[in-house]
Parts: structure tokens; sequence; C-alpha cells
């Protein structure tokens, strides 16, 4: 019997009041064990305050053959940003 | 997918890593960048993991419990390195079973220089301060590599490993202020890894098939010739400091290059080694396999109980 441990995402909040950030992944029979895992391989050095981890498997992923339809649409809509509105010099911050 | 239309992705390729953009799992590249960068990455992991070796054999004799939370910690890290190589190697697509398995039938290499045998304590302080002292000067170059998942993994390592060689040179320090013998010890371990050092930046320029590719697709930032030359711009000064002698009648500061000129590099030696007969290529394999076969029975026993508990969460869910 030979199986390979399961792949784990492994995302840290390097302290409060940050997101949790992606680390990178690791290889762990469970939940429980990745959570050490991670521990040891990626915060030896005080990097974080918490730990989350999820199975690779269970993130779903936008595919970067999609990017035209995905994300090119925000381009000409230059009106979301606040520099298209044009203003009176006086006004200074607005 | 027809010629023509792989012919313009790689044209577009090409020009994405022209433009500096980095180069992200999940995106179309050329089948030869995937198989180079499994290669380079898988090789570079293998290294970290049976550079654990050499070293992990003195952690129980070292001369003081200074010296010995340093190892403990250093080979530590070692082993914490070759994880984010391996998995960032892992997104090419290939597990790592597969890449055990390369490592594990010779297919795959690891660095030559963990080959050679580490005999007394002053060896600890050389291959601190000369190979992770190399290392670093190759992984610098490589924290802006074009493919996303390895150049992470550098620019994290490089963090860590800068302990690596102040912890060495330190060690060599203390000797050659001690006894005429520890003195002696120092100078001899220079005198054993200084060449060896050298080699790890691999062949010369002009007998470097694969250099020119991986220029072009930032795979390498730095020509091994221009790696190797920075290396001992760097190292003869600091050997100087704590009163070593290179070993190397030919060295001499070239003011025109303001770089050091040097002897000629056993080359025979280097291909030898690589091939599988250096000094102690055997006995590496040998307790790496152990290790790994060894370890199977955790792993499989792991395994299973993560799978009880599985099962009998979903038999509660159901009842």
């Amino acid at each position: 019997m030979k199986k390979e441990w399961p792949l784990w995402e492994i995302f840290v909040r390097s302290k409060n009041g940050l997101e949790h950030r992606h680390f990178g992944s690791l290889h762990a029979a469970d939940a429980d064990m990745a959570l050490e895992n991670a521990r040891d391989v990626y915060t030896r050095r005080m990097e974080g305050v918490s730990i989350w981890v999820v199975e690779s498997k269970n993130i779903t992923a936008s595919n970067p053959d999609n990017n035209g339809e995905l994300f090119e649409p925000a381009q000409d809509k230059i009106y979301r940003h606040p520099t298209f509105y044009d203003l009176p010099d006086e006004i200074k911050h607005m | 997918m027809s010629e023509a239309q792989i012919k313009s992705l790689e044209k577009e390729f090409d020009a994405r890593i022209a433009r500096d953009e980095k180069i992200e799992p999940k995106d179309w590249m050329p089948e030869k960048y995937r198989k180079t960068h499994i290669r380079q990455m898988s090789q570079h992991a293998h290294s970290e993991i049976i550079g654990m070796l050499p070293e992990g054999n003195w952690i129980s004799r070292a001369p003081s419990l200074r010296r010995k939370v340093a190892l403990l910690a250093k080979v530590q890290d070692e082993g914490g390195h070759g994880l984010y190589l391996y998995s960032a190697t892992e997104t090419l697509g290939i597990t790592r079973d597969e890449l055990f398995e390369q490592l594990h039938t010779g297919k795959a290499k690891y660095s030559s220089i963990f080959n050679y045998p580490a005999i007394t304590w002053a060896d600890m302080g050389a291959i601190g301060w000369l190979v992770d002292g190399a290392a670093i000067i190759n992984q610098v170059a490589l924290c802006g590599a074009s493919f996303g998942p390895y150049a992470r993994a550098m620019v994290r390592i490089c963090k860590e490993e800068s302990f690596h060689q102040r912890q060495g040179y330190e060690i060599l320090l203390t000797l050659t202020k001690g006894t005429q013998e520890q003195k002696a010890m120092a100078q001899d371990a220079l005198n054993r890894f200084w060449w060896p050092s050298l080699m790890m930046f691999g062949p010369r320029d002009d007998n470097s098939p694969n250099t020119a590719q991986s220029v072009k697709w930032k795979l390498k930032r730095k020509t091994n010739d221009e790696l190797r030359q920075q290396f001992i711009n760097q190292t003869v000064p600091q050997a100087e400091l704590i009163g070593l002698t290179i070993p190397d009648p030919d060295l001499k500061w070239n003011e025109a290059k303001k770089g050091y000129d040097f002897g000629t590099i056993n080359w025979d030696e280097f291909w030898q080694v690589v091939k599988g007969h250096g000094p102690c290529n055997k006995e590496r394999m040998k307790a790496r396999l152990a290790a790994h076969e060894n370890g199977q029975w955790v792993r499989n026993a792991a395994m299973a109980y993560a799978e009880k508990k599985e099962s009998k969460k979903l038999i509660k869910a159901v009842s």
C-alpha cells in the first residue's frame, strides 16, 4: 500500500490587523497534521499568529485562458476612478 | 493545437518574459520551459534534502550548546527549503512521489558538493561559509526568476539563509583564534572545500550548452562564470581577514577587471563526481533511501488513520 498524502494550501496571518496571505503548500495526511507541518515549515521565525489550511482540491481557480472575458471589461470603465471627473482647481481635496 | 498556434503562443510567451512578467503555474508555457524548470527546481530541492546529511552527522558532536542549536536550526531550515522547492516544482504537474523516484533512481541529480565528506568540526564552518555562501549567490540571482513559484521560494530561502553563512564563518573565526591545531584544522577545511565550492556554479560558460536558453527564460539571471567570479571576489578578503590562505597559487588581484584571476578548476574531478564517482555518492544515496524506506510505514499509518477518522465522520453524519 502506498498512497501520497494530499496537498494543502497554507495561509498565514503575519500579525493581527493583517489578512491571511497564501504562503505556500505542503503534504499532510489530514488537517491537523497540515496545521502542525505548516507551523514548522512556514513560521519558524515568528512569521505568523494564525494559520489556515485548505486542502488544495477544494480550491476552484479561474482559468488564465479566460482572462480576456473576465478582466478586460474593466479596462474601458475609467469612470469608476476618481480622476475621471473634472473639478475646479479651487477644490484641493475631494 | 496546430504548429502555427503553438508558434504564436511561444512568441507571446517570450514577449511576456522579455517584459519581465512572471509566469504562473496555470499559464500556458512551452513544454521545454516546463521540463527545464522541473529539472532545475527538483535538483535544487534534492540538494537541500541531501545537504542535510553531512551536517546532520555533526549535530551530536557539536562542541557547545550554542553551536548545537545553530546547527540544528540550520539543518531544519534545509529540510524546510527542500519542502518549499518540492511544492513549487509540483505546481508544474509532477507529484512528490515521482520527484523522489527520480532522486532515488539517480535520474535526478543534486549538488555535487554534498558528495564530499565532512570529516572534522571545521568542515561545518567551511560548509556554512563557502557552500552556503556559494548557494546564496546562486539563489539571490534566482529571486528574479521568471517562474513565480520558484522566485517566491527563492526570496524566502534567501531571507533565511544568511544566518547559515554567518554561523559557518564564525566557527572558522573561532578556530583561527585557537590553538595551532585548531588553526590548522580550519586551514585544512578550506583546502578541501575551496575547489569543490567553485565547482558549485557549474561548468564554464563555453561548456554549458543550456545557459543561453536559461538566461533567455530568466531561469538564470547570470551565467555560471559571472556568479563564480562574484563568489571569489567576495570570499578572498573574508579569508584574509581571519588569516586563512586560499589554496590557489595562481590567485591574483586583477586591477583591470576589478576581480581576482584564479587557477584552473579540475573539471575531470567535477564530472567524475557528477557521474556518481565522488567520495560519498553511494553513502549519501544509501542514507537517503534508508530514511525514505524506514519512514514508509509511518506515512502509511498516518494516511490510514486520517481515512479512518474521515469515514467515522461520514457514518456519524448519515446516522
